[in-house]
């Protein structure tokens, strides 16, 4: 893959030149933590058993952090760089379309790494976080659910006719996620009702998955969630292989 | 393949390009020899560009034979993009991205590339190699654009309405560069709507109106075969004088007017000019301003087509 290393390096530069796209990303779930943290304090209550609501949202975030990063960041910067031309630009070079698409992949994920361990320190630190989940699966669950959202997210790219499209979807569908899907209103306080309707979004799985992994659960008692997003992860590659539009 | 006009590094034989029910190109056929600037003129929506892009491999034509440098744009897509240089009507680079970071970039994309460092220097960007490319003026930014199309010492370049949007400075700047690129034996085709362009720049030109081409010549050929008549225009400093009697005898004259003291003499030949200044002055008869007009490209496409040529 000649060029990777250079284009990955361009998309990092550019992407912190951005300071309102890197704050979204990185900065905003780590202060939602400190202020939510702040507001409700981390003390076990009669809602969480053992845990606190840090120790709730740390891993529920995870959704939010990784819907972020798909819907409101690579979704629209393809899409950008299709309407404005770069992409076009890039087509008349030796460059393969995979090239171009591990570099963003890689930013993306870096970042979206990045603002999951500055949640987790800050949670740590601040507010005495607890896991008693197996590391090693957590992050094998952080990494399903990221790459499962960045194929959904390239769907997303592929299917919306201009960037402002891709932008106002991303955004609603994010919004409307993070209430129904138990990130921002934990499944404890959510009526059944509304949580059966919530089977249909992906960051519902998201956050069932990393809740339960969290807390010492093991992915073989996930097997739905992770089924669900390998799924969303392998029809997305597919889907947005066959309908990837260079301008 | 060689010919008597030396080797041919584009072969476009039977092009055609549809969008919808709309004909972009019909049966476009062309050669472009090796070291010659090549331009494609016309109009706006003439087809320039789709056929420029089904040669470069970016779009795919519904009929057609192209060969470039020996190879099929379509089949060997990536091994001829290591060979072309490529500038496109309407593209753009990464948003905030510095000048030199897209050269390095762009750079990084291919086999073997040049030194972009002296690259900068040659396109008068040096200055502006730590810029935002955003923050270019037009010209600039074109400049960008033509040394991407350098980066890899290419063989072919192509460089599509590379100067729409500047102002004359900045075009008559852009030329000189191209005729640079020429002078450094590589091949340069291009598309502009502005026929002192492809006049000035060209070998030869190709005159492309509703996907066809209508003439395809050297710019001096095309401008003789309309058999048009150069026209001398003068003042004299007496409008009592009637100097047609003096002039009708030269050899080429077919046509003479005067309105009060100014006189238009209509003819062919190159020694038309001088014959007539020659008269003048033997005759003893005091003008001023005199120059020639001699007919364009402008003239040519007007002729073709029976309209004048709308950017």
């Amino acid at each position: 893959m000649r060029g990777l290393k250079k284009l990955t390096l361009i998309e990092l530069k550019t992407f912190l030149r951005n300071p309102t796209g890197a704050f979204f990303t990185i900065i905003f779930p780590l202060m939602l933590i400190l202020v939510f943290g702040s507001i409700y304090s981390n003390t076990p209550g009669e809602t969480f058993g053992e845990y606190g609501i840090v120790d709730v949202y740390v891993p529920s975030f995870t959704g939010m952090i990784v819907g972020i990063s798909a819907l409101t960041n690579l979704n629209t910067d393809i899409a950008s760089a299709r309407e404005k031309g770069i992409l076009r630009r890039l087509k008349a070079t030796p460059l393969r379309p995979l090239t171009i698409l591990t570099a963003k992949i890689t930013l993306v994920f870096s970042m979206t790494s990045i603002a999951m361990i500055l949640m987790i320190i800050a949670g740590k630190l601040v507010f005495g976080l607890r896991f008693n989940g197996n590391p090693i699966e957590v992050v094998a669950a952080f990494a399903l659910s990221s790459f499962s959202f960045f194929a959904f997210g390239l769907v997303v790219a592929s299917i919306m006719p201009n960037v402002r499209a891709a932008e106002s979807f991303g955004f609603i569908l994010l919004f409307l996620m993070l209430f129904l899907s138990g990130v921002f209103v934990p499944f404890e306080i959510v009526p059944d009702a509304v949580q059966q309707v919530a089977q249909v979004f992906p960051m519902t799985h998201v956050t069932t998955l990393m809740r339960g992994l969290w807390i010492g659960q093991s992915l073989v008692d996930h097997m739905k969630e992770v089924v669900v997003l390998l799924g969303i992860l392998v029809a997305g590659v597919l889907i947005s292989a066959k309908i990837f539009r260079w301008e | 393949m060689t010919t008597a006009k030396g080797k041919v590094v584009v072969k476009v034989e039977g092009l055609r390009k549809t969008y919808g029910k709309t004909i972009a190109v019909e049966n476009i056929s062309f050669e472009v020899y090796e070291g010659e600037i090549f331009s494609m003129v016309g109009p706006n929506g003439a087809g320039k560009t789709t056929t420029i892009e089904c040669i470069e491999g970016l779009r795919q034509p519904d009929k057609s034979n192209i060969e470039v440098l020996g190879l099929n744009p379509k089949k060997d897509e990536h091994g001829l993009r290591e060979r072309i240089g490529v500038q496109l009507q309407t593209s753009a680079l990464q948003d905030r991205i510095k000048v030199w970071e897209a050269l390095d970039l762009y750079a990084s994309f291919y086999p073997k590339s040049t030194d972009w460092e002296a690259l900068l220097e040659r396109l008068g960007l040096a200055d502006k190699r730590s810029d935002y490319f955003d923050k270019l003026s037009g010209g600039q930014k074109q400049r960008v654009f033509v040394a991407l199309a350098l980066i890899n010492d290419p063989e072919v370049v192509f460089l599509d309405e590379l100067t729409t949007g500047l102002d004359p400075r900045a075009r008559h700047s852009i030329w000189d560069l191209v005729r640079d690129i020429q002078k450094s034996g590589k091949t340069v085709i291009l598309t502009t709507h502005f026929m002192e362009e492809a006049e000035r720049l060209c070998d030869r030109v190709a005159i492309v109106d509703h996907g066809r081409i209508v003439a395809l010549d050297s710019p001096e050929n095309l401008i003789q075969s309309l058999g048009a008549e150069t026209r001398i225009v003068f003042n004299l400093e007496s409008a009592t004088e009637r100097p047609s009697e003096k002039l009708k005898g030269i050899a080429g004259v077919t046509k003479i007017e005067q309105i009060g003291d100014r006189v238009v003499v209509y003819g062919t030949g190159t020694e038309l000019a001088g014959n007539v200044v020659n008269a003048l002055t033997s005759q003893g008869i005091r003008f001023s301003n005199l120059r020639t007009e001699q007919p364009n490209l402008e003239d040519v496409f007007l002729t073709l087509t029976g309209r004048e040529m709308e950017a």
